[in-house]
């Protein structure tokens, strides 16, 4: 890993393009964005706007038709499937808006589920997912499934499953969208201790400037573009 | 990895218990039947060498004519008593000739009769069909001679006409021949083919040929072979002499066949394999039936787990990950399916071979091979699943409703 000065991640003019001929897509055009180590990052803007497309190329889930992503210096566009896979597996950790935990599977499992992926005996992925239970303050719960859960509760396991394997980078698709206010604050409180404790490098998306507070940076998307204005307003 | 395929394998098999097994109904039933129908043609096979080997695995069967088979008459000469002397006389290895005449007869004793057969014979029948007599005696070398009206019955016409009776001195007649049984026949039960084989009358052959045949034909010349003599040489060197005897030039066929028992058993054994064979065949439609089932099950567990599948290529499941998820599942399904298939195969086969009086005959290696094939009916019917499975974008298999 390099010094802080040079960005984790780089966007290098990123556009993406669905479809083909008449019927084509501009979703991203263009895009130039730097994110440090560390930094606590929402991203925000209407439906469209091209920030899911952004999201999902930085999550390396999707490759850029056009300009370059890099990740700590490396060029994703030229990583197969297998090898973006391996990238997420090592260091990314993904919190969606539906959770999207496993049904009739514990708490404690859930969370274990990347450790499986990385090889890590038994032993010890219950060991670390009982931690990562832990700091999302779900101590105790560890044998109730999804169902037996609250909302909230629901999304810290997922967070506790997203931190579980101490990823670089923490991308949350509208972790709050599911939830209340008080509840929604909880979590982003989660995620703000999370950013400065374990220094773990956050992107969020969100459409509540409330929520997009308690980022350290916050960028906006229309029409597939970065919006200057929008970021100096909000800020 | 492995293992935690099959763990999470066994955990889907389990949540949806009852879906499981009626998906795997179809491998129940294809192994079972399987299993069952080989067991079984196992056991018959088993039963018919056993019946044949009480014959006498060493016994030889000279007939006129050629080869047995539909549609062959035969208008061969007949054999006479000399060629059975001259077997007896000229090869070697053989222990015992014994040359016999059967024909269709109503046994009558009182006012009961019997429709059964009379075979003209010499004591050399006893001996080669290895066949004790339950009482009374054998013929007397003067009765052979004088082709007196004595008679051995069998078990069967015994049981027919005198009941609970002794038979011994009574007085039976044959047709127009009216003879004293000397002599009750063990009983041997029913032949291979299905035929009573206790239900016959034995007379001299002299008195056979004189008094029901008229006329001096031998038909059947059956002999033993002795101990450690080999039965293709003296078959070779009977052909030869018979050939001699009647006189057939070096590019006729023969007009007479000698069988061996090994032939006989094979030509049964032969007919209980195309059986099996084919019962086998219909069992394998059912694995396939099954199978398809199978296939069935697991793309509807794919699009239902379509979310899941999504999470795991986002945690960093490699797509051979998912794969190899989705195969073991199939595959643990499908083993289960055998498992219950062998459960099920034991307790039918034990049940079905007691209610068909045949041996239950464990046979390790189809239940080892029904396995390992209902295990390959997963893997072949679960890869179109699990590759479906394993190709979905995790981003769509993420926003999947």
């Amino acid at each position: 890993m390099n010094a802080a000065s040079t960005p984790l991640i780089e966007f290098r003019q990123v556009g993406k393009v669905y479809g083909h001929g008449q019927g084509a897509v501009q979703a991203l055009d263009g895009i130039d964005l730097g994110i440090a180590r560390g930094e606590f990052m929402a991203v925000m803007g209407p439906s469209g706007s091209g920030k899911s497309t952004a999201m999902n190329i930085l999550g390396c889930l999707d490759v850029p038709t056009s300009g370059s992503y890099l990740f700590d210096g490396h060029a994703i566009e030229a990583f197969d499937q297998d090898q973006r896979a391996l990238l997420r597996r090592h260091y990314l950790g993904f919190v969606f808006q539906g959770f999207n935990l496993l049904n009739r599977t514990s708490a404690l499992e859930n969370v274990e589920l990347p450790l499986v992926y990385r090889h890590v005996r038994r032993a010890e992925r219950r060991a670390r997912a009982r931690d990562a239970l832990a700091v999302v303050g779900l101590a105790g719960w560890e044998t109730h499934t999804p169902a037996e859960l609250s909302g909230g509760q629901q999304q810290r396991v997922a967070i506790a499953r997203a931190i579980v394997t101490q990823p670089a980078v923490l991308l949350a698709d509208e972790p709050t969208g599911n939830l209340d206010s008080a509840r929604s604050h909880g979590i982003m409180e989660l995620l703000v201790n999370l950013n400065r404790e374990q220094g773990i490098t956050i992107l969020m998306v969100t459409h509540e400037p409330g929520m997009a507070g308690y980022a350290s940076r916050v960028i906006h998307f229309r029409d597939g573009r970065l919006d200057a204005a929008a970021a100096r307003s909000a800020a | 990895m492995l293992w935690n395929a099959v763990l999470l394998a066994l955990r889907a098999v389990r949540r949806n218990a009852l879906r499981s097994l009626l998906t795997v109904l179809g491998i129940v039933i294809g192994v079972a039947a399987v299993i069952i129908v080989v067991t079984l043609g196992g056991g018959a096979t088993l039963q018919v060498t056993q019946q044949i080997e009480t014959l006498g695995t060493n016994m030889l069967i000279l007939r006129s004519g050629q080869r047995l088979g539909p549609g062959m008459s035969s208008t061969a000469p007949q054999f006479t008593q000399d060629d059975a002397a001259a077997i007896g006389r000229d090869i070697g290895g053989v222990a015992a000739v014994a040359p016999s005449s059967t024909q269709a007869v109503t046994a009558i004793f009182n006012n009961k009769n019997w429709s059964t057969a009379a075979t003209g014979i010499d004591n050399a029948y006893f001996t080669v069909r290895n066949w004790p007599l339950a009482s009374g005696r054998q013929f007397t070398p003067s009765e052979l001679r004088a082709g007196k009206a004595v008679c051995v019955v069998g078990a069967t016409v015994a049981r027919e006409l005198f009941g609970n009776g002794d038979p011994l001195g009574a007085m039976l007649r044959l047709e127009k021949l009216a003879c004293e049984v000397i002599g009750v026949l063990g009983a041997k039960g029913q032949s291979t083919m299905g035929t009573d084989q206790d239900d016959l009358v034995l007379v001299p052959l002299h008195t056979f040929q004189r008094r029901i045949a008229g006329n001096l034909d031998v038909k059947v010349i059956q002999l033993s072979v002795a101990e450690g003599a080999s039965t293709e040489k003296v078959t070779r060197e009977i052909e030869r002499l018979m050939r001699e005897r009647r006189h057939l030039s070096g590019n006729e066929e023969n007009n007479f066949n000698v069988m061996d028992m090994k032939e006989i058993t094979s030509m049964l054994t032969g007919t209980t394999q195309v059986m099996t064979a084919l019962l086998g065949a219909v069992g394998a439609v059912s694995l396939l039936v099954g199978g398809i089932g199978i296939m069935n099950i697991m793309l509807v567990s794919v699009t239902e787990r379509t979310r899941e599948i999504g999470v795991r290529l986002a945690i960093g499941a490699l797509a051979r990950d998912v794969l190899l998820q989705f195969l073991v599942e199939a595959v643990v399904l499908s083993s289960l399916g055998g498992v219950l298939g062998i459960v099920v195969a034991l307790g039918g086969s034990i049940a079905l071979s007691r209610m068909m009086h045949i041996p239950f005959v464990f046979n390790g290696g189809i239940i080892v091979v029904a396995f390992l094939f209902s295990a390959a009916v997963g893997v072949v019917f679960g890869f179109v699943p699990a590759r479906k499975a394993a190709r979905l974008n995790p981003i769509e298999a993420l926003r999947y409703e």
